[in-house]
């Protein structure tokens, strides 16, 4: 072998043994999987490295992928934490044994409502279904009592929804949940029956409504309110379905620790930090999600959450996706 | 041309029949070759098997979630778009192999140089580019709606996907045909002509039946690359199976049913390398001369139709090359301009990533190929040639499918290597070692035995004679083979998305985070970089493609 080659040979072998320490190898050391996007969670995951010297490696995906992986890996998976934008997903590793209860200290600073009832997980922020409408295509009067009535010959083609979008899923979830599956897979045939438009997400469903495409789009409260701090004058207003309909329902994202995880106590001191004041201050501000502890008040632009007369839903019930997946492409919903 | 040797060599590889029915020899199975063949080629089929059982596990409810319309559909519509886009790039392919080789079009250097560059845009760049010229809210649509045209025709769906996948592989068409154009005979083409056949006649009857294993070639490549593409397909929202495979992977909680989809598309590439096999066979082709014959056709006189010619190609590399760079390049002015992300600092460590594990998986990847490639070559073995052929399957697999099978199987059998570097580097080399292997047996297949029977009778040993003789001639093949598997690594996105160790980001996986989360401003600079590498690594292997060429 020429020395060339031996050369390239050891720098081959020493890459490759170097490689692996690119990778941070320390005790004090979490691994998160999550489904929230990169840009929302880094800066506060960041924040609390910086704070406590303990190191965090985030894989991110979808909700759904990142709870499918944590299934698949079993026994395996190296995951200390899972963050969901939905609590189905977390009723779902709940429900397949994969979640460690958490302690008292951590569960009573966040409503009931907002947590698992067997303990297994908790809501970091809360988000509110709602129907965001184009002022000058709709009347305020003429609004429907009932996310069912948007099926109606009044509203035909004149809706937008994300089928794609997780919280739009986990929201046929909780209509499956609260009526039936009939009535569900009534509801989205005659939705779609009714040339409900379909967009890649919430955020290109608001566009549409902020361009007059549609007169109105279901999507969840907090990607307005980016929009209207560029201009606040924009013709939308969110519309909160009244008496517990179950269009406005409000789900959270939220955190729980996965069983095989070898790091629980700094596991819950992630949450703790994540339900700590700055963290909670992080989500009002910066996602305009509805902080979950007492004390941190949300944008003054929102409706509290306690005015909205939001359907009584237990959110762990939400774990069954893949009859909701099955139900939305049946109904043509889903490509 | 190795480039090209080395997508022919694949599919030749295939389509031998071994040599002469011998028996397995006992010594095969002990030689340090064999083995390490046997164990390339099962580390690169074990994951597949696993795949297979995880399929399984679903039992009959698979079969009906197969035969569902709605998937049949999804079939019928990876098939399309697998054939349109074969087609499309082979006649784009084809008229610019023939208008530079062998007509006196003006600028012709430019277009020699310039016709191949789309390859180096990742297709799935491409069609983020596209989306943002053609789409609903694109640049075009921007300008033309005071001039009252509400609604351009959507880039969403098949005609989108066609034209972007097809706009970025027609060189996998070109690049085998040039090089089959430029090694032809003429004579033949003479001799039609001075028996009356008119210029037409003589292309449909004498040359283009002797381009059709490279055009073969160029086809199936295209339609294996359009069948296991996943980006363009995903971002353009056509129902293939490697969307459907990953709607099934990102969004249900039960990955059975993803599985059992890319058991389909491993089967419907296999189909198609047997298909190209059974036609090959029927086409050999066969030259008088030796393939010394250098000498080229006189030019043909396009005259007035230079014209339409320069329009065609002007227009093919503007919505090839200069459309999406352009695209690209004015989000990176915005990002540059804005000053407000630390742009550098941000893609200093994917940029560095991308580099070293290309660099290190081509290394790696060169180092298991070479014997790979001598054992091929070993006409006695059929073992080994069987092994080689084996290895040869990865390459027809998507990387999303290797992807889900590694992740399948490193999950429930190797949590101690699940989401390292080396099961990355594994998922990597069983889609790219046969690019490896084909560049190194091509540039064996060069290699004259004399110089190896000189080396033996001076009384070298055998594996002396490998290493001191053999190794360096074939040496430019190795590295040309190195410089290809680096290119595919740098550009490579759903295998990386699965496989990569948490937190390892590149510059695939950061432009499709970035376009995922709609901020486009930080796709323009990390895109940019890809394109500049991989347009060097493959102006590299062009240009040394070029200069054996003439050698």
């Amino acid at each position: 072998m020429s020395r060339k080659s031996a050369l390239i040979l050891s720098l081959a072998l020493l890459a490759t043994a170097t490689l692996p320490s690119l990778a941070q190898d320390s005790s004090e050391h979490l691994v998160v999987y999550s489904g929230r996007s990169e840009g929302l969670i880094a800066p506060l995951l960041e924040q609390f490295v910086t704070e406590t010297g303990i190191t965090v490696d985030v894989r991110y995906g979808s909700t759904a992928e990142m709870a499918a992986t944590i299934l698949e890996e079993g026994e395996n998976s190296p995951a200390d934490l899972f963050i969901a934008q939905d609590a189905g997903a977390l009723g779902a590793l709940a429900a397949a044994g994969r979640l460690l209860p958490l302690p008292s200290d951590i569960l009573e600073r966040v409503p009931a409502a907002y947590r698992s009832p067997q303990n297994l997980w908790i809501g970091l922020s809360g988000r509110a279904r709602v129907l965001a409408y184009n002022t000058t295509l709709v009347n305020e009067a003429t609004l429907p009592a009932s996310i069912l009535d948007l099926a109606s010959e009044a509203w035909a083609g004149r809706v937008g929804w994300a089928p794609t979008n997780g919280s739009f899923q986990a929201h046929i979830t909780a209509l499956r949940v609260l009526l039936g599956d009939d009535a569900t897979r009534n509801w989205l045939a005659a939705m779609q029956a009714n040339r409900t438009v379909a967009y890649d997400n919430n955020r290109a469903v608001l566009q549409a409504v902020i361009d007059g495409e549609i007169a109105a789009g279901l999507i969840n409260h907090y990607y307005l309110y980016p929009f209207l701090d560029v201009n606040p004058a924009l013709p939308v207003r969110l519309y909160y379905f009244p008496e517990g309909d179950a269009g406005s329902l409000i789900n959270v994202a939220g955190v729980g620790i996965v069983n095989t995880t070898h790091q629980p106590g700094l596991s819950q001191r992630l949450i703790l930090y994540l339900l700590g004041r700055s963290a909670q201050q992080y989500f009002a501000t910066a996602t305009y999600e509805y902080p979950l502890v007492d004390g941190v008040d949300p944008d003054p632009r929102l409706t509290p959450l306690n005015l909205i007369a939001a359907p009584v839903i237990d959110l762990s019930d939400l774990a069954d996706l893949q009859t909701t997946l099955d139900m939305l492409a049946e109904t043509g919903v889903l490509p | 041309m190795h480039y090209t040797d080395a997508i022919r060599q694949q599919t030749r590889r295939l389509r031998e029949h071994s040599p002469a029915q011998r028996r397995l020899r006992a010594a095969d199975l002990r030689s340090p070759l064999h083995i390490f063949a046997a164990v390339i080629v099962s580390l690169s089929l074990l994951p597949l098997g696993y795949l297979f059982l995880r399929a399984t596990q679903a039992g009959t409810d698979s079969i009906a979630f197969l035969l569902s319309g709605r998937m049949l559909g999804v079939l019928a519509n990876s098939l399309k778009l697998a054939a349109a886009v074969a087609l499309s790039a082979t006649v784009l392919g084809l008229l610019v192999a023939w208008l530079t080789t062998r007509t006196d079009i003006p600028l012709r250097r430019l277009w020699l140089v310039s016709g191949p560059l789309p390859l180096a845009i990742p297709s799935f760049i491409g069609a983020i580019a596209y989306i943002a010229l053609l789409g609903p809210r694109g640049v075009i649509q921007q300008a033309l709606s005071p001039l009252g045209i509400q609604e351009l025709p959507s880039i969403y769906g098949f005609p989108g996907v066609w034209l972007v996948i097809t706009l970025f592989t027609y060189p996998y068409v070109l690049l085998p045909v040039r090089a089959a154009l430029l090694r032809l005979d003429p004579a033949q083409e003479e001799t039609a002509r001075s028996l009356g056949h008119s210029r037409w006649s003589v292309f449909w009857r004498v040359t283009l039946p002797q381009l059709r294993p490279a055009i073969g070639t160029g086809m199936l490549f295209t339609a294996l690359y359009t069948l296991s593409d996943f980006g363009a397909v995903a971002l353009l929202r056509y129902n293939t199976f490697t969307r459907a495979i990953f709607q099934q992977y990102t969004s249900s909680f039960d990955r059975t049913r993803a599985a059992v989809l890319a058991l389909v598309l491993v089967a419907l590439a296999l189909t198609l390398i047997t298909l190209e096999r059974r036609l090959a066979s029927s086409l050999r082709n066969y030259r008088a001369g030796g393939s010394s014959t250098l000498r080229q056709p006189p030019l043909v006189r396009l005259g007035w139709w230079r014209f339409p010619a320069l329009v065609f190609l002007a227009a093919l590399i503007g919505l090839g090359l200069i459309a999406p760079l352009a695209v690209l390049a004015s989000w990176a002015a915005q990002a540059i301009h804005s000053g407000a992300n630390p742009l550098y600092s941000a893609l200093a460590r994917p940029a560095a990533n991308t580099a070293v594990i290309s660099a290190v998986t081509a290394v790696l990847v060169s180092l298991t190929g070479l014997p790979l490639a001598l054992l091929a070559r070993q006409q006695w073995s059929p073992l080994g040639s069987w092994l080689v052929r084996l290895a040869y399957l990865g390459n027809s697999l998507p990387g999303l499918v290797i992807a889900l099978a590694l992740v399948f199987f490193a999950a429930s059998y190797l949590p101690g290597l699940y989401q390292t570097f080396p099961i990355l580097i594994l998922g990597y080399a069983i889609r790219f070692l046969p690019l490896s292997i084909g560049a190194t047996q091509s540039a064996l297949a060069q290699v004259n035995p004399c110089y190896e029977e000189a080396g033996r009778s001076l009384g070298l040993p055998g594996w002396q004679v490998n290493v001191r003789v053999t190794l360096p001639l074939v040496r430019p093949g190795i590295l040309g083979g190195a410089a290809l598997v680096f290119l595919n690594v740098a550009k490579e996105l759903p295998a990386t998305l699965l496989l990569a160790p948490t937190g390892f980001k590149t510059l695939t996986t950061q432009i499709w985070s970035a376009q995922n989360e709609a901020q486009m401003s930080q796709v323009g600079v990390p895109a940019l970089l890809l394109i500049a590498t991989s347009a060097l690594a493959l102006s590299l292997i062009l240009a040394r493609d070029r200069g054996s060429e003439a050698g």
